[in-house]
């Protein structure tokens, strides 16, 4: 077998990614109008002396709200591609380390095996600082099918568990979603080796 | 039930930066001070977004043309092809570019760097991988920068890439330097890499056959991606 290349290593996307990586457009991942149910999510990031992060980028991938994802290695058949729904969004912080995205609740997706994951957005954070960027997940809070999600079920720190969950606002609309990152420190948000 | 895909390979130590890397000041309260939490790739993490339908907008590859006028700086080519680790072309993904002018400042209000902004440089661009993983741009040169991560600290020129891949977890996000530059040996970002060979990565390759006569030197920068773990062992 031929020797394998190494791949690249990654680097920190600085402080000026804005100017290759602003999409504002690509924070509303619903603009389509795609099938489920509208939300939105809220959040700030912070780090380890709980000041703001102003220059953060995060990235979301996520399943449309039958459980199924617009890639082509989703090949089951039972669920419906939603032409919509791209599944993919992205959303810069601002001077005070807030973002706010809009998308749809995702449906429950496969795991491992015969598994089935709770219903959860996939989290890149890219910032200065950061020389290779973090992954997470947002779950939800008010969600039954937590109970038996193979993430959240392996993690036995319950502070970190919780660190996934976004907390629903009351009587809003669309529902409203509120998501911290904390990049480090007593409440360090629970980050995925993947 | 669904099978499996097979999961992305991990990284071989030392060959991607560490989160905590002192000597780049700006980790220290950005690094997670906890173990990063293991997860065996779902289809959550094995698929992502599609860009061959070119949604993302069209191809923004020629950085000296987005202006009325010419910008100052060494035209360069930069062309190359986006990789597996197992030397498979990866097409039709997004790949996002940018860089500070000739003079080393950065169209961005945070860059406050007093080196003049060039009317006619913008610096940023935008290509769909094609059917080999190739791609090419044509820009100029980027300038080297002071910063003040430490004393007297100069960023070698780079240019910053970003490249999806196949899956959520390809992901990658770098920068490309260039040969011979002194400044890498100073460098902490560069140097946050242990492993040598994987270093080496990061920098491209002077390449005369991509240069033009009389208009643009060439140099090649392959990206290289996560690609699938080991299917199980072949009998020897």
């Amino acid at each position: 077998m031929a020797e394998k290349l190494i791949p690249t290593p990654s680097q920190t996307v600085g402080p000026f990614f804005h100017l290759g990586m602003a999409r504002p457009e690509w924070s509303d991942l619903a603009g389509g109008n795609p099938a489920g149910e509208k939300i939105a999510i809220e959040g700030r990031v912070t780090d380890g002396d709980g000041a703001p992060v102003p220059d953060a980028i995060i990235e979301l991938w996520q399943a449309n709200a039958a459980g199924r994802y617009n890639h082509p290695d989703d090949a089951r058949t039972d669920k419906p591609i939603d032409p919509n729904f791209r599944g993919f969004g992205r959303v810069a912080t601002d001077a005070e380390g807030r973002f706010r995205v809009v998308t749809i609740k995702p449906g429950p997706v496969p795991g491992r095996g015969n598994a089935l994951q709770a219903p959860h957005i996939n989290i890149a954070l890219f910032a200065r600082g950061l020389l290779t960027h973090l992954f997470t997940r947002i779950y939800f809070a008010d969600e039954a099918a937590n109970a038996g999600d193979p993430l959240l079920s392996s993690i036995e720190d319950d502070a970190a568990r919780r660190s996934l969950l976004a907390r629903p606002a009351q009587g809003t609309s669309p529902a409203l979603y509120h998501f911290d990152i904390v990049l480090q420190g007593e409440n360090e948000t629970a980050f995925l080796d993947i | 039930m669904t099978t499996d895909p097979p999961s992305f390979a991990r990284p071989r130590p030392g060959t991607q930066p560490p989160y905590l890397y002192p000597d780049y000041a700006s980790t220290v309260k950005r690094a997670p001070k906890r173990a990063l939490i293991p997860f065996e790739h779902t289809l959550s993490e094995m698929t992502g977004p599609v860009f061959s339908d070119r949604w993302a907008g069209p191809d923004a590859t020629d950085l000296t043309r987005q202006h009325p006028g010419a910008p100052l700086g060494e035209r360069i080519i930069v062309e190359g092809r986006v990789l597996d680790e197992d030397g498979r072309p990866v097409a039709g993904t997004l790949i996002e570019l940018w860089q500070c002018n000739a003079a080393g400042r950065y169209h961005h209000p945070v860059d406050q760097h007093d080196a003049p902004l060039d009317p006619n440089f913008t610096g940023a661009g935008q290509v769909v991988s094609g059917p080999d993983g190739g791609y090419r741009f044509l820009t100029i040169k980027p300038g080297a920068y002071p910063w003040r991560n430490s004393p007297n600290a100069w960023r070698p020129a780079h240019i910053h890439f970003g490249v999806f891949g196949p899956g959520f977890v390809t992901r990658l996000v770098t920068q490309m330097y260039f040969p011979g530059d002194p400044l890498l040996g100073y460098d902490p970002i560069f140097q946050s890499t242990a492993d040598e060979g994987a270093r080496e990565r990061l920098i491209s390759q002077y390449d005369p056959m991509l240069s033009e006569a009389e208009w643009a030197l060439g140099y090649r920068f392959d990206l290289v991606l996560r690609g699938r773990a080991a299917t199980p062992a072949d009998p020897v």
